[in-house]
């Protein structure tokens, strides 16, 4: 961010003389401002329900966000990148159903986490031909392939469900680790430094940031831009696919309609964590910060009996307020000095 | 963007719904009786109406994934505007309608044109709130048949020569949008703004607010669908027309809209929107489950956006039209 502003007042784009600490505290202070956000949240909700500030509520409270944000890491790369994918919410779809399928055919645990990930990574490989090897608009391809993966579950399924599923899948999705601390919370952590040492740590985040700032500079800086997005749609793919396996093994059954909406949702966490939608800029720390705020929001409102549409409309303001009052505090401050 | 280059993908897309009724009817030929085509073009009429509106907006760049949940919220306003006041006259309900859907639709407008924000990101926003606001108004409770005034009612079911009036109303907003997109100067700047933004902005035309006009027309068509939609199903609720506006979106990716702004055409929208209404109304006549209708559209969608990037890559830039045809 090299947005400064110059003596005659006007706002233009200048290249700092060097990287300096202050422009890294800049970048830190959007994590910040959210830190803020989610302790506010945190305080506001143990104030209002005397119900929150509870061991096992808080427990059953990171069920809100945890399969959300496994996908929202990947998904903050492919942002950053400049690509999204809306089909993630229907990856998770057909997923649940090629398990649930496996399930009728007499497979057992180990076979279903295969299946899991597999048909989330033949998704996301799907995605990514469209995208690179076709050259195809990410918005559009995944908009098609969100009706088509979700079509394929409603022909295997129609208004039909499968369950039965055995015994010892049951544990990610309702297993704990070590007293409160669920599966799911720390597959999250696990998921969250490696996704943050992933973009922030080695040479391919490096490129991940390359592509997106600038993708036609990217390669002809010799990067396989083409190649890095491919790998990018396999990881949302798998992470879908992992997020498929923590889900349907917490609601032990599988609809066609199973996470509709998610797409918006885990969008929404990466966009609220400080990623520019344009790519080329966000960290993970940010979008982690991001899944507690949404995550803590739904589950006190929950505890205050608000209806789950009533927090959408917060999830709503919350994404567009974030985003345009850093814009309007810009504006003022311009015309302030002009 | 030359004369032919774009008409030759509408043929080809009329080319495929032809194929496409003409493959139904050769098992089953009620399909194609003049009432029955009158039928499906009337249930389609909602998707024309707003694949339109939401052409526009794509045509500059922008996306609004709000429209369904506009419509929703217009039509609930105006579900229960009828049953505390029955005695409106429809003509007033139409106006209220397209005027609430018209606020919605700047709303999104002013974020994109005022503050810059990313139309997926505010439509996507605004989406959420307007379906949540429904939810406020109406404290989740429906609004049914019987709480509705027949003259409420039955304005879309009317029929004026044949065909009804929600059937005439498509085919006004069709032409309107010949008109608007053809022959004024506003529909020439929404292809400027999307063709390139850097040019229009030297030819002296005001991208955002340009943008903003655009998402004012796809707000007032969801409004006044909004309106159509809850009257002729006759119930209003929080969740009517969920995820219509992918198919919207998807109808205008049939039709050749090109996502990345700039290039589309009315025909093109008209035609998306109808194979997806003949689509999803030829299924329950040829016996195939209707759960088969979202992995249809969706590889249609998939199709139809790989075709147009093939056929617009081998065409290439050509400055010097006489060039062209010379070789």
């Amino acid at each position: 961010m090299s947005v400064t502003a110059n003596e005659t007042g006007s706002i233009e784009r200048q290249i700092p003389d060097r990287l300096k600490s202050p422009a890294q505290r800049f970048l830190a202070s959007w994590e910040l401002l959210l830190l803020g956000v989610a302790v506010a949240v945190f305080t506001l909700n143990s104030f209002a329900s005397p119900y929150f500030l509870d061991a096992w509520n808080l427990s059953d409270a990171t069920y809100n966000f945890t399969e959300k944000a496994m996908i929202a890491f990947a998904m903050a790369l492919l942002i950053i990148s400049g690509e999204i994918d809306l089909s993630v919410a229907s990856i998770i779809a057909l997923a649940s159903t090629a398990m649930g399928f496996a399930v009728q055919m007499g497979a057992d645990t180990s076979v279903l986490i295969l299946v899991g990930v597999g048909v989330g990574l033949l998704c996301g490989a799907f995605n990514g031909v469209l995208v690179t090897g076709l050259g195809l608009p990410s918005i559009v391809v995944t908009i098609g392939t969100m009706s088509l993966f979700r079509g394929i579950s409603y022909i295997v399924l129609g208004d039909k469900a499968y369950t039965g599923y055995p015994s010892s899948f049951a544990f990610f999705g309702q297993g704990y680790v070590w007293w409160v601390v669920s599966f799911e919370f720390v597959l999250f952590v696990l998921f969250a430094i490696f996704f943050a040492i992933v973009l922030h740590r080695t040479s391919f985040g490096r490129l991940v940031y390359a592509i997106g700032n600038n993708p036609v500079g990217a390669l002809f800086s010799g990067i396989q831009v083409a190649r890095v997005k491919f790998v990018l749609f396999l990881l949302t793919g798998a992470m879908s696919g992992v997020a498929a396996i923590c889900l349907t093994s917490r609601l032990g059954a599988t609809r066609p309609s199973i996470a509709f909406g998610w797409e918006l949702e885990v969008v929404t966490m990466v966009v609220l964590g400080g990623v520019s939608i344009l790519g080329g800029a966000g960290s993970i720390p940010g979008v982690v910060i991001a899944a507690f705020v949404m995550g803590m929001v739904t589950f006190g409102f929950g505890l205050l009996n608000v209806p789950g549409i009533v927090m959408s409309i917060f999830i709503g303001l919350l994404l567009i307020a974030v985003i345009a009052l850093p814009r309007i505090a810009r504006q003022v401050l311009a015309r302030g000095r002009g | 963007m030359t004369w032919s280059g774009w008409k030759s993908r509408e043929v080809i897309l009329a080319g495929a719904i032809v194929l496409l009724v003409g493959m139904i009817a050769s098992r089953f030929p009620a399909f194609i009786a003049p009432s029955n085509l009158a039928n499906v073009f009337n249930d389609t009429s909602p998707l024309i109406i707003l694949a339109l509106g939401q052409m526009v907006v794509i045509v500059t760049r922008c996306i609004d994934l709000s429209v369904a949940a506009n419509l929703a919220l217009t039509g609930m306003a105006v579900a229960m505007l009828n049953t505390a006041m029955p005695d409106l006259p429809v003509p007033f309900i139409l106006a209220i309608a397209i005027g609430l859907g018209s606020l919605m639709g700047l709303l999104n407008g002013l974020l994109v044109w005022k503050l810059s924000i990313p139309p997926i990101v505010v439509t996507l926003g605004t989406m959420t709130i307007y379906r949540g606001v429904i939810f406020l108004i109406s404290g989740g409770e429906w609004i049914n048949a019987h709480e509705m005034s027949d003259s409420f009612k039955s304005f879309p079911r009317e029929t004026i020569l044949e065909l009804p009036v929600l059937s005439w109303i498509a085919i006004l907003v069709v032409l309107a949008f010949v008109v608007l997109v053809g022959r004024t100067a506003l529909g020439r700047a929404f292809f400027a703004v999307g063709g390139n933004p850097h040019a229009a902005v030297y030819t002296g035309i005001n991208v955002g607010q340009t943008q903003c006009a655009a998402y004012v027309i796809s707000g007032a068509l969801a409004g006044l669908t909004g309106y159509l939609w809850v009257a002729r199903y006759a119930v209003a609720y929080v969740d009517i027309a969920g995820g219509f506006e992918l198919e919207v979106v998807a109808a205008c990716v049939i039709g050749g809209i090109s996502i990345a702004g700039g290039i589309g055409s009315v025909g093109g929208a008209l035609l998306g929107a109808l194979f997806l209404g003949i689509v999803k109304n030829a299924l329950p006549v040829i016996n195939i489950s209707p759960f088969w209708q979202l992995a249809i559209s969706g590889s249609a969608i998939i199709i139809a956006v790989a075709f147009n990037a093939t056929s617009s890559r081998s065409k290439g830039r050509v400055i010097l039209k006489k060039a062209e045809h010379a070789t």
